[in-house]
């Protein structure tokens, strides 16, 4: 009988200190989660400093919960994976050399991960991938259709040339004057509200499945400047609600297409922004329709963890990979495939 | 009893393992690698040469900061994971207090200094006395200028300590004449070994979990809330 494989995984890219373990890849033995949102919410944002000093703070008890609640001593474990990159440099780092000094305490196999590559395996949680797949990521630094013709191979078919998705819900928030995090607060003023104002979609080149949000991001600021300078009354509902609109139209509109090129057997949302209602009810219609199965985890496993760091730890140590006691921390790390 | 030692807390990297009051390895190094590429595999080779097993470890000392953010963090999370999940004392040592240990027989006051940039330092004022430390002014970040006001208050000569004092050695010279002398370059080293001897003398041990670095400063986004929060 082959024996069970369990991984530790690790995560502090951005604001979240995480640690989860997960069994054969696919099942969450543990799944803890520290988040920074309360402290980071006084600046409106997150502050790598102030991220840093709390995965300090943090990392040992979040480890030794997620250890804890799943009922498993170091020596049982077969890895330790750990996010590499991207992410905010300093804070990478704690998550990195925790991991190092885990896995040298006890002997232990290291493992590097990508942070999206992470987002797409956290699919793997829910249910069986199947190839092609076509994954939308979409979070807060990420925007990006990628194509996977089997497990740990990746192909990058289109991205953001400016703004992440992310990004311009939370500077689009600002503007509205929304508390942080402004995504979860559009997503529900647009729920109550209708989408009237005609914001532009950046559709860009015809055969590109690039992304542009910066050119609609400067719309809704346009618009609201204009609106002040008449005096005239801004409806945050609308605004939110068209500026939604517009979003959910492109990502959806690209991703629908691609998946129809390549072909795919299913097609997987991921990242923070993908628990976003109104993208998942949009997605959900469109490949209903298409007849493909689509996929987004809950909540939980869209926004930053543990599990998904090993979960897609679990593939690459199957595959072979190991990471070494010089891991540094790479905040600009690119996606690269592993099953070769 | 066998400790191990660990400062990344500047430029500088020391990794030591003492045992039974002995030396066994230190590495030190003062090359601008980023201390995540090396730490943890210096640490490595020290329990290579010394035959050691992590689990064979007592005692783990940490140089707790004044320094890089950055570089107090890797030192600190290494610390405190290895001690966490090794289940071993922690003992955080100021990275100011450990320079000034490399002054241990100085015959007056010792002045350790760390830069800070924009003409500021981390400094403190320490004295010893039978081989022991005593602290006279507190560890602190303070402009340059300010710390050579609090040093007018003292008459016996001051050793200054650290790489950094090269910085403000002229101003030092004229601002203290004869009572200012400069530390020879090979005391100027943190030492993880000094740390484990400051370590030796201090009645203490950290709670491994709350263990954090100790900054002397709060983060600029942190100290410009609270200005903005105290006038509102």
């Amino acid at each position: 009988m082959k024996k069970d494989q369990y991984i530790l995984g690790i995560e502090t890219s951005c604001d979240e200190t995480a640690a989860s373990v997960v069994k054969n890849g696919t099942e969450i033995v543990s799944n803890v989660v520290a988040s920074q949102i309360e402290s980071q919410k006084r600046f409106g944002g997150v502050v790598p400093e102030i991220a840093s000093r709390h995965h300090v703070e943090q990392i040992t008890i979040v480890i030794e919960e997620a250890l804890k609640q799943a009922e498993l001593q170091p020596n049982d474990l077969d890895a330790v994976a750990v996010t590499e990159g991207p992410g905010l440099v300093g804070a990478l780092l704690i998550g990195i050399n925790a991991a190092k000094a885990f896995a040298f305490a006890h002997q232990l196999p290291l493992v590097g991960v990508h942070h999206i590559a992470g987002h797409i395996y956290a699919n793997q949680l829910m249910q069986q991938m199947e190839f092609p797949l076509l994954a939308l990521i979409v979070s807060g630094g990420h925007t990006e259709l990628v194509l996977m013709k089997e497990h740990g191979s990746f192909e990058l078919i289109g991205e953001t040339r400016d703004d992440a998705a992310g990004e311009a819900y939370d500077k689009v928030a600002r503007v509205l004057n929304l508390p942080y995090p402004g995504g979860p607060e559009i997503d529900r003023l647009a729920a109550e509200s209708e989408a009237t104002i005609d914001f532009p979609r950046a559709w860009l080149e015809a055969d590109s499945y690039d992304f542009s949000f910066s050119g609609l991001k400067s719309a809704v600021i346009n618009y609201k400047h204009n609106r002040e300078q008449k005096n005239e009354y801004i409806d945050a509902g609308e605004v939110a609600a068209s500026f939604q609109e517009s979003v959910v139209d492109v990502l959806t509109t690209k991703t629908r297409k691609a998946a129809k090129e390549f072909d795919v057997k299913q097609v997987i949302a991921a990242g923070g922004v993908a628990a976003n209602k109104q993208l998942r009810n949009s997605l959900t219609a469109s490949f209903n329709e298409l007849n493909i199965p689509f996929y987004v985890p809950p909540i939980a496993l869209c926004t930053d963890n543990a599990a998904m760091i090993a979960a897609a730890g679990s593939s690459m140590f199957t595959y072979g990979v190991r990471g070494s006691l010089d891991m540094n921390g790479r905040p600009g790390m690119e996606l690269k495939s592993w099953n070769k | 009893m066998i400790w191990l030692g660990i400062d990344t807390a500047n430029t500088p990297l020391s990794i030591a393992i003492v045992e039974n009051g002995k030396i066994i390895t230190e590495e030190n190094t003062s090359t601008p690698i980023n201390h995540s590429l090396r730490a943890m595999s210096a640490i490595e080779d020290a329990f290579k040469r010394s035959k050691l097993e992590p689990s064979e470890i007592d005692q783990i000392v940490v140089a707790e900061g004044p320094g890089s953010y950055t570089g107090v963090r890797i030192g600190v999370t290494i610390a405190k994971t290895l001690a966490w999940t090794l289940k071993k004392p922690l003992i955080g040592v100021s990275s100011l207090q450990s320079l000034a240990t490399n002054g241990l027989f100085f015959d007056g006051l010792i002045c350790p200094i760390i830069d800070a940039r924009r003409k500021h330092v981390y400094a403190g004022v320490y004295q010893s006395k039978n081989g022991e430390l005593n602290q006279k002014v507190e560890d602190k970040h303070i402009s340059f200028e300010a710390l050579i006001h609090e040093l007018s208050a003292f008459t016996e000569p001051i050793l200054f300590i650290g790489q950094d004092v090269e910085l403000y050695q002229e101003e030092l010279e004229e601002a203290l004449g004869a009572q200012a002398v400069i530390a020879p370059f090979q005391f100027n080293l943190p030492k993880a070994s000094s740390l484990i001897n400051a370590a030796k003398q201090m009645n203490k041990t950290e709670s491994v979990h709350h263990f954090v670095p100790e900054y002397r400063r709060i983060a600029e986004a942190e100290a410009n809330w609270l200005k903005a929060n105290k006038k509102g």
